[in-house]
């Protein structure tokens, strides 16, 4: 693999930098004490609930290493990492039993 | 007095932020680990974590740097992750709005997940400390996982690059995202608005440079907002 190009590097990182402390400096900064409309509120609830979902969908369906071909193990893992996330709430239990679940079967089936 | 006292809160941040190095070291390994096999060199990879400061953006941003996505849509796309510390910003604003601005500014900087999970918990439970004492409180609870996550990002770029292909890294990012997934399904729109993304996702993947994931993303935001006033005008009618 060829390594990015360093401009597109630097200028998503500063541009990353910037748009980031903007996001978090434009309400307690900015905004101070005056209120928020609802409906903005209520939008914002789900950005992160919305956006990362639907960035990993693809990918587990089809995953980048088998060349787009929906593949057990990693469709396993998905699914292993969700449910025990859902069951547990704990992030890090849920991170490593997708990892065993991926590596077991890519062991087995290998 | 006063000094005292924020002193104690401080700490107090300090012991509930604890628990989140158990998150942050994995996580900012984890990081080094991606961002190094995506190709970047240890100096943007430092940068990267210590100036965004953000797990799930700066994952977003590597993942759509190695599918050849347009800067552009890498920047919409990873700063829409970020946009729930808009959320934070706005919700911390009430406690916090009443600080000076030099302060604000600091505190802009360490709006995390943790420290906004903490604090808000803490502030409502507490309605009657002063605004020196929240201020105390909130650094304290950024302060045990801020320079972990640098250090742990350090490891992970530096002994990244003698991870042999055979582990299947490719498929670490999806299951951390994807473990993060189930702690965020607090209420019944969060579910809706997760599953509309999803599947518009999976019918939008062949529009061109990746604009899937803001049509999905805009989807489930949608959905999520209109399953909460629903279930809100349900509750009022019984």
């Amino acid at each position: 693999m060829t390594p990015p190009d360093p401009v597109t590097v630097w200028t998503i990182i500063i541009g990353l930098a910037i748009g980031s402390y903007g996001l978090r400096f434009v309400f307690i900064g900015l905004v101070g004490d005056r209120p928020m409309p609802p409906w903005l509120l209520r939008h914002l609830r789900y950005t992160a609930v919305a956006i990362i979902p639907a960035l990993i969908a693809p990918l587990v369906v089809w995953p980048t290493a088998t060349e787009g071909q929906p593949d057990i193990p990693r469709m396993s893992a998905a699914a292993v990492s969700v449910a025990v996330g859902l069951w547990t709430k704990n992030v890090i239990a849920a991170i490593f039993s997708g990892a065993g679940t991926l590596y077991g079967l890519l062991y087995l089936l290998g | 007095m006063a000094d005292t006292t924020s002193k104690s809160y401080f700490w107090k941040g300090f012991r509930d932020g604890t628990p989140f190095i158990f998150v942050a070291i994995p996580f900012g390994t984890l990081f080094g680990v991606f961002a190094t096999e995506a190709g970047l060199n240890l100096l943007q990879t430092m940068t990267l974590t210590a100036t965004v400061f953000a797990g799930a953006a700066q994952f977003a941003a590597l993942q759509l740097l190695q599918d050849q996505t347009p800067t552009a849509i890498i920047l919409i796309s990873a700063l829409a992750v970020n946009l729930r510390m808009a959320m934070y910003s706005a919700s911390l604003t009430p406690f916090l709005g009443a600080a000076p601005m030099w302060q604000r500014a600091f505190a802009a900087y360490l709006t995390v997940d943790q420290s906004y999970a903490s604090s808000i918990i803490q502030f409502e439970k507490q309605p009657d400390m002063s605004v020196p004492q929240r201020m105390a409180y909130f650094v304290g609870s950024v302060t045990p996982i801020t320079p972990l996550w640098i250090l742990a990002t350090y490891l992970g770029a530096v002994l990244g690059t003698r991870i042999p292909e055979s582990w299947a890294l490719d498929f670490a990012l999806p299951i951390t995202f994807l473990a993060m997934i189930g702690p965020m399904m607090r209420t019944l729109p969060h579910v809706v608005a997760a599953l509309v993304a999803i599947v518009v996702s999976l019918f939008t993947v062949g529009v061109p440079y990746n604009l899937g994931l803001l049509i999905a993303g805009c989807a489930g935001m949608i959905a999520g907002a209109q399953a909460e006033l629903i279930a809100e005008r349900r509750k009022a009618r019984t």
